[in-house]
């Protein structure tokens, strides 16, 4: 079987079993949907500041929440699961196997990406039809862009992360108390202009508000000073990736932490 | 068996050179060595300042049942995840066919199977969707109803992963080691926690492995199972080899004394009994034991002394002492 073959072998497989987990299910698509509903309909026709210039409402929630949605896919989706597969020696079984590393960190990403593109795009759906969101075939297509980079950095992080949880039980509470107060800083729940500046600067260099930055540039390039594509946020989400990737390397660990 | 294979096992620390021990052949001498698919010598496992494995050296022919015997923390566990290549040795040499497993690569796996000591399949898939995902691992695999029909899972083919009972799983799981066709399958405690019947039906399941040539490392707690099953024994104590064999020589078992035992008739003393060639040792209550090397005069004696006092001694047994009882003396010795 060669290389490409097989990571479609592993994601076909990977995500028939995210289709069929219910938490998955909830926890990457229904989620950011209620809140964006909740959200958008709590300003309903109103506009904020963002980015030095008025937008709509949906077209601020619609990239944040967005964000928020390729995170839950690619970083804690997917680290409670892992955390979860190698605690039940799950990963250690497929070690046993020929099957090279690479292969099943591509299955997983590959699975992220997917989602994450499926959840993005209902979001925008919802935007578009209901709250009246601009969208652009050029809009569509950078956000898709960014969704892919997006899910495989947070993927990356989700391997690098693993090292630090010991138990699938403290996985979920661990990674959902690290990401809420990085949310908020990042404007993904409140409006970044009642945000003070020094807080969205220490935002700006964590990953998320990159993401939501780069997400709404796309949707309205004015909060980007024209840009559509926004490549300083693109690469600092990039960056974390990157890490993610040299640490994931180094400190994975296939085998189960109470018997090593 | 089929033939003698050029098996040979010596007990742990400083055997240097291929001689062969009593009970298996030496035919070939050290020419045979080439058909052993595992080789140990001087194996040594160290976790800090403890070292659980202290220099166990293995032969393992292809086509044999080899089974490792030993209490908790003599070291199996450390000694099979290190031929496996899931850990990485602190001393010796280790060749896993023909490769060391500490750094063998893809090629090599596919030609291992691994039955682990906890199962874990993918619980969102069914137990045939598992199978084809493991199958899509291997450059020749089996066909997937082939792998559920050796291990007797055909019926819960449909069925989630999740909804399986323990027994059912630990034979996904041996499925699941199976599918690439390997040469050499690892079985760590395969029927722990199983009830009789299950392990019975495990035990039809590894056999038939070997009447497909497959060579088999087991681990395991049930002399039963490896007197059943195994054509090589080694028993590890304190992470050392305290004895090898085949399961009817192992630990001198061939050359035991047998003990005779009866309970004495009601009205009966010892002091009743005839003069006999061995000395009668009073065991629990009214029950004798006579232990001595040939118990054919002493049961002629007996039986004759019981007849012509109309003496029924349906509980008579002799017996040499059984594998349990060998693993006991010998591992207790070893703590």
């Amino acid at each position: 079987m060669s290389a490409l073959s097989l990571v479609s072998h592993q994601a076909r497989y990977d995500l028939r079993a995210f289709r069929r987990n219910t938490r998955a299910r909830i926890f990457t698509l229904a989620v950011p949907v209620v809140l964006l509903l909740i959200l958008v309909a709590l300003f309903r026709s109103g506009t904020v500041k963002s980015g030095g210039v008025t937008v709509k409402i949906a077209a601020y929630y619609v990239p944040h929440i967005a964000a928020m949605a390729i995170v839950g896919a690619g970083l804690i989706n997917l680290l409670i699961t892992l955390v979860a597969k190698r605690e039940s020696g799950s990963l250690k079984r497929r070690r046993a196997t020929p099957v090279p590393a690479w292969v099943l960190i591509a299955g997983d990403a590959a699975t992220s990406i997917v989602s994450s593109l499926v959840i993005v795009l209902v979001l925008v759906a919802i935007g578009s039809l209901g709250f009246g969101l601009t969208v652009t075939g050029a809009a569509i297509g950078v956000a898709a862009v960014e969704t892919v980079i997006g899910a495989a950095a947070f993927c990356c992080l989700a391997y690098a992360l693993s090292g630090l949880v010991g138990n699938a039980e403290s996985a979920g509470p661990m990674v959902q108390l690290s990401t809420l107060p990085v949310y908020f800083i990042s404007g993904i729940y409140i409006p970044d202009n009642v945000l003070p500046h020094w807080l969205l600067d220490v935002a700006s260099v964590l990953p998320v508000r990159p993401l939501a930055v780069a997400l709404q540039a796309a949707f309205v390039p004015a909060t980007n000073g024209g840009q559509r594509f926004a490549l300083v946020p693109v690469l600092v989400v990039l960056a974390w990736g990157a890490a993610g990737l040299i640490i994931a390397v180094r400190k994975f660990s296939w085998v189960p932490r109470r018997s090593s | 068996m089929p033939e003698p294979v050029g098996s040979v096992i010596r007990p742990g620390g400083g055997a240097d050179s291929a001689r062969p021990v009593p009970g298996a052949l030496g035919g070939g001498g050290p020419a045979t060595r080439q058909d052993d698919v595992i080789t140990v010598r001087g194996l040594r496992m160290s976790y800090g300042h403890y070292e659980a494995v202290r220099g166990i050296d293995l032969d393992v022919a292809r086509g044999e049942v080899f089974a490792c015997l030993g209490p908790n923390g003599a070291g199996k566990t450390s000694t099979v995840e290190i031929l496996e290549g899931f850990r990485q040795r602190t001393g010796g040499e280790v060749q896993v066919l023909g490769a060391d497993p500490a750094h063998a690569g893809g090629a090599w796996r596919a030609r291992v199977g691994v039955v682990l000591q906890e199962s874990a399949p993918e619980a969102w898939l069914t137990v045939r969707e598992c199978l084809s995902m493991y199958a899509g691992y291997y450059p020749r695999p089996l066909p997937v109803d082939r792998a559920l029909d050796l291990v007797g899972l055909t019926g819960k083919a449909g069925d989630r992963c999740d909804r399986l009972s323990g027994g059912q799983l630990r034979r996904l799981d041996m499925a699941l080691a199976l599918i690439g066709d390997p040469e050499l399958v690892f079985l760590d405690e395969p029927t722990t926690g199983f009830d009789p019947s299950a392990r019975h039906a495990a035990w039809e399941v590894i056999a038939g492995l070997r009447e497909l040539g497959k060579t088999i490392f087991l681990t395991t707690h049930y002399m039963e199972e490896a007197e059943t099953l195994a054509d090589q024994i080694v028993i590890i104590a304190a992470g050392r080899v305290v004895a090898s064999g085949t399961p009817a020589t192992i630990g001198g078992r061939a050359s035991d004394a047998s003990t005779i035992s009866f309970t004495l008739p009601d009205g009966v003393t010892a002091a009743d009994l005839p003069a006999l060639p061995a000395p009668v040792t009073d065991g629990r209550g009214r029950t004798v034991e006579i232990v001595h090397h040939e118990p054919v005069p002493v049961l002629h004696a007996l039986t004759t002394w019981a007849l012509a006092h109309g003496y029924r001694l349906s509980d008579i047994t002799a017996h040499r002492p059984t594998l349990e009882e060998i693993y006991l003396r010998l591992t207790e010795e070893h703590q």
